[in-house]
């Protein structure tokens, strides 16, 4: 009998115990915000085979962070004692930055990444209102990429304070 | 056989995703080619995040492709397994990277091209189709923002960067022309509801660009010739060295991952 067969297998938790542990696993790339925050999770429950089940859709297509996203819930879910369970991707409907949640929103913004705008927002009249500096809190910003650290995020000047910040794009 | 043949439908839509797969797949590498030679560290970080989207595309589109097909390969095995002959992206794609406008202007052609297909593949009856596209066309508006800005600020720039525009325009636009190439298969699929025949795209395609042209105030090129044959599988000279260095690490180490 190898060593992995006789540890004591943690006691199976209720599926709605597993769920806040799922969804407080923090996203790789982002981590100040959790799984949950990111709106990352469809759900988690037990599917018709009786096996726990965690529904996720990834932010973007072929995100390279799905494989340690997966793992991480993976991971969650044999500490709950159901290291039978499973990780299930869907992609409709798609994800969305609207998915994000106002904590997930805030948390973002404390850590120098401003939060994305409503996806159908109208456009803005553009008199220097960009969007707000999370260091010095000016809206007198300005586009300098869109396209930043990682797939979701742009580059945004600050003319106020004369940094730069990272903005999770709307999309 | 008959017309609404299960069977053929599936090969019909795993040929048509090959193609588009293979397109991304093969524009993702070149744009990767500018890493480190981009004119700013910005455009680095721009050129390698679209050729990740288009990675992303290529994957989903590969492995659905695998599945229609029978086969049961994936995306691996389709990426790294096959030889030249076997690839379908169009010429356009393949084309080396040229001067910085030469890439614009393939970003400029591809993208407007992509947000038109993917916007019609929403509506496919296959639901990996729909559901794979209306996400791709969010990731795809933003390329073609960044073709389009750029197009405009190289226009509009200096006499040397017009000037390599228009170069970049004259001889990409008989490239351009194969992306709209609609064959027996993608008319069935198109009459079926499970894919759109390209060849309708073009159309808007002309209208966007042209727009973007004129804002650029830079000339419409006209094309005496037009590319073919990728979809096919003839390839142009500068397709093996793109392939062999996109397969070199799964050739040293097959089977690996990481």
């Amino acid at each position: 009998m190898s060593a992995a067969e006789s540890r004591p297998q943690p006691p199976r938790l209720a599926a709605d115990l597993v769920r806040a542990r799922v969804a407080a696993v923090p996203d790789p790339e982002l981590p100040v915000v959790t799984l949950a925050e990111l709106g990352v999770i469809r759900s988690v429950g037990l599917a018709p085979d009786g096996l726990l089940e965690v529904v996720v859709t990834p932010t973007y297509l072929g995100c390279p962070a799905m494989p340690v996203i997966e793992a991480g819930i993976r991971a969650v879910l044999a500490a709950c004692g159901h290291a039978d369970g499973r990780v299930r991707q869907v992609l409709a409907p798609p994800w969305s930055t609207d998915r994000i949640s106002s904590e997930g929103r805030r948390k973002l913004a404390e850590h120098g990444i401003a939060p994305p705008g409503a996806v159908d927002a109208p456009v803005a009249v553009r008199l220097g209102l960009g969007a707000r500096c999370p260091h010095c809190g000016s809206m007198t910003t300005r586009p300098q990429s869109a396209f930043g650290a990682t797939r979701c995020q742009a580059i945004v000047f600050c003319t106020a304070c004369r940094e730069t910040f990272a903005h999770l794009k709307a999309m | 056989m008959t017309v609404d043949d299960p069977g053929r439908a599936a090969q019909d839509l795993a040929g048509y995703l090959l193609g588009l797969g293979d397109d991304a797949l093969v524009l993702s590498q070149r744009l990767c080619e500018w890493v480190t030679r981009a004119p700013t560290i910005e455009e680095d970080l721009a050129l390698s995040n679209i050729a990740l989207d288009l990675l992303g595309h290529a994957r989903l589109l590969l492995g659905h492709a695998g599945v229609l097909d029978g086969t049961g390969r994936s995306e691996d095995d389709l990426a790294y397994g096959r030889t030249e002959r076997r690839f379908r992206n169009t010429l356009l794609v393949e084309l080396p990277r040229g001067d910085f406008a030469v890439t614009v202007v393939r970003q400029l052609a591809y993208s407007h091209y992509a947000r038109l297909l993917y916007g019609a593949l929403e509506h496919s009856t296959d639901p990996v189709v729909a559901a794979f596209a209306a996400r791709a066309v969010k990731e795809v508006e933003y390329h073609r923002m960044h073709a389009t800005q750029w197009t405009v600020r190289l226009g509009r720039g200096t006499a040397e960067s017009r000037r390599r525009m228009q170069a970049g325009l004259d001889r990409l636009w008989p490239y351009a022309a194969e992306l709209f190439e609609s064959d027996e298969p993608a008319r069935r699929l198109h009459a079926a509801g499970s894919a759109v025949a390209p060849d309708g795209l073009r159309p808007a395609w002309d209208e966007e660009v042209a727009a973007v042209l004129a804002e650029a105030e830079l000339t419409v090129p006209t094309a005496d010739w037009r590319a073919t044959g990728g979809r096919a599988g003839l390839h142009t000279e500068e397709f093996g060295p793109l392939l062999a260095e996109l397969q070199s690490v799964h050739r040293q180490y097959p089977g690996a991952s990481w």
